[in-house]
């Protein structure tokens, strides 16, 4: 195996672990904060993904696909959270099986309003060329992946760790009836961390879009990825969500690349051993 | 009180006889459509069942248990491709194979997640259904990979050959009924019993002296073993494997049969699996939008009727009941127990 082997598989496993950064740090917080198991985030990608593309038809624009698409799926994530999670109460059966059921309505909506063709999110031209270093060829997209995983994951620890409501975000993830005995409204905290999931994961389909496509299934299909990224971090940390995100994706590129027999196993096997050994993750908190 | 009990347990078994009487009756007078169907869901309703034993009757919820019926639809679809075993009488070996690989398989899995409970134990099956998943979506040259294994032929026990729909049909069914007579034995049996218990207050039976653990575990195993025999008849009737029978929608689908139906009740499931059949296979043919019936009756369910649809008549008789006492002394309705 050449350098030049580990060095694009490097590259790629990174690029695919921004983009499950993005779907897997809304998950984290929610189920951080809510102890919510959303089995609908994987349709909130791909929701993200068709809206961006029926903006791209009728404007043209990709980048203001982009915001449009993840505030149009945050709205969505937040009625869904106020009008069907919050009612249910804390009973995580009821609340899994209800995200399925809505899982499958998104499914059905976007089968109907989009077509079951698969479709590419084309980025701009100045996206789409590759940069030559040391006889490689690394796509500008993929590096543009990268770079929006960094940003965004710098801004939300900043909000996190250095603003009011990210600490009482903190405080309800760590104890969420102390945090109600303080003050913090815990209620509306739920409704803002579950609208910001269904952001990231919207954001993370869009970019995705471009790399992944956009067809029927895909929902499903980068759910599970997303989980394993969770779990491996810890539930509820932001950090261990980028570090779960960047062993998954390294270890997809090069599992695939290696030993591509047992290469889903090699994923998902180490992420059922940490959750028998350590429940709350590599770095969840506890 | 226990008197009233028992005879109400007695309509409820002879409901379920006669309802079986009924199946094995007019199914076979159908189409060949209608019998396909009601096979298929009998097949996977032993899946919904051997969950519900963990679902309703331990309080385990599994994101995983399609992975039992994969590796006995796999076992079947290998050996009898590859070495062309299990296509005479010898089936019936398939059949204790597949029971015994999918028990064997919950034992491995089991002893990494019945340590976990509520969300985490979800979280941990989904992770364990989504190994085997991964195995038979890669493993080529085992598993064929994405495109699956096709089963060219259905046994066949001498004249009897159950590539005709009606023998085979009976097959299911028949093993369908000795499965749901043996969960149904399990559940009642003291061991059910100390699950309930568990289910209710794992706690209080650890001090009572129960080794919940094992309780749980073997639960488990027994739960795998049905599942590895639904997979040995899923894999006859569908006639083909794919790792599509094992992603994560499919033991989804089995968790929501068997909440719509009642969790806890065992022949919920099956209701829930010939509803969500029906509508899958037969609504689809007549309407494109039949998956937004799916999903409004799943919303629904979990929002109105926690207890599925076999909860129904307790419910309404609940409700009488209370309209009934108005103006009365309070009087305390039977509890509902199982």
């Amino acid at each position: 195996m050449s350098m030049q082997f580990w060095v694009v598989q490097a590259f790629n496993g990174l690029s695919y672990g921004a983009l499950l950064f993005l779907l897997g740090s809304g998950l984290s917080l929610i189920f951080g904060v809510m102890r919510i198991v959303n089995l609908s985030h994987g349709s909130y990608f791909l929701l993200g993904g068709y809206v961006a593309l029926s903006v791209i038809w009728t404007t043209g624009s990709w980048v203001l696909a982009i915001p449009v698409a993840a505030l149009a799926i945050a709205f969505i994530g937040l009625l869904m959270e106020r009008i069907f999670l919050r009612p249910l109460g804390f009973d995580p059966l009821r609340q899994v099986l209800l995200t399925v059921g809505f899982a499958f309505l998104f499914q059905q909506a976007a089968l109907d309003i989009w077509s079951g063709n698969n479709f590419d999110i084309t980025p701009p031209a100045a996206l789409t060329r590759s940069v030559e270093a040391g006889g490689m060829y690394f796509p500008l997209y993929r590096a543009f992946m990268i770079a929006t995983a960094l940003v965004i994951g710098l801004g939300l620890w900043l909000a996190m760790e250095k603003t009011r409501i990210g600490a009482a975000v903190r405080a309800t993830v760590d104890d969420a009836q102390m945090a109600r005995g303080v003050g913090i409204d815990t209620s509306r905290i739920s409704m803002f961390i579950f609208a910001l999931g269904a952001f990231l994961a919207a954001l993370g389909g869009v970019i995705g879009g471009g790399f992944l496509g956009v067809y029927p299934g895909l929902d499903f299909e980068i759910l599970p990825l997303a989980f394993a990224v969770v779990i491996i971090g810890g539930m509820g940390s932001l950090g261990g969500a980028a570090i779960g995100a960047l062993m998954v994706g390294l270890a997809d590129n090069f599992g695939k690349a290696l030993f591509p027999e047992v290469s889903y196993f090699t994923l998902y096997a180490p992420m059922a051993l940490i959750l028998a050994i350590k429940p709350t993750g590599l770095f969840g908190r506890e | 009180m226990s008197e009233r009990a028992m005879t109400s347990n007695q309509t409820k078994i002879l409901a379920v006889l006669a309802a079986l009487v009924a199946v094995a009756i007019v199914v076979p007078n159908t189409n060949s459509f209608l019998i396909l169907l009601a096979t298929r869901a009998l097949a996977f309703s032993i899946l919904v069942m051997s969950l519900d034993i963990l679902l309703g009757y331990t309080g385990l919820a599994s994101l995983g248990q399609a992975a039992y019926l994969g590796v006995g639809a796999y076992l079947t679809a290998i050996l009898a491709t590859k070495y062309q075993f299990g296509l005479g009488y010898d089936f019936w070996l398939v059949l204790l194979f597949g029971i015994m690989v999918g028990g064997a398989l919950a034992a491995v899995f089991g002893l990494l997640a019945i340590r976990a409970s509520g969300v985490y134990f979800l979280m941990i099956t989904l992770a364990l259904g989504q190994c085997v998943w991964g195995l038979a979506y890669r493993w080529n040259s085992l598993t064929g990979g994405d495109n699956g294994i096709n089963l060219r032929q259905r046994p066949k026990f001498g004249a009897i050959d159950l590539s005709n729909e009606v023998a085979f049909f009976f097959l299911v069914f028949v093993i369908f009924c000795i499965s749901l007579g043996l969960m149904y034995t399990l559940v009642r049996s003291p061991f059910g019993r100390s699950l309930a218990g568990i289910r209710e207050r794992e706690l209080r039976m650890k001090i009572l002296g129960y080794n919940t653990w094992l309780h749980k575990y073997i639960a488990f195993i027994i739960a795998g073993a049905f599942g590895g025999l639904s997979g040995v008849l899923w894999a006859h009737t569908a006639g083909i494997v794919s790792p599509i029978n094992i992603e994560l929608t499919n033991s989804v689908d089995a968790l929501l049969m068997a909440v719509l139906g009642g969790a806890g009740t065992l022949v919920g499931g099956v209701i829930g699996s010939f509803i969500v059949f029906g509508l899958r296979e037969y609504l689809s043919t007549l309407v494109p939008w039949w998956q937004y019936v799916l999903g409004i009756i799943y919303v629904l369910t979990i929002l109105f009727l926690p207890t599925g649809l076999m909860g129904i008549p307790e419910r309404i008789r609940q409700r009488r009941a209370r309209n009934g006492n108005a103006g009365k002394p309070k009087q305390l309705a039977p509890a509902a127990t199982s």
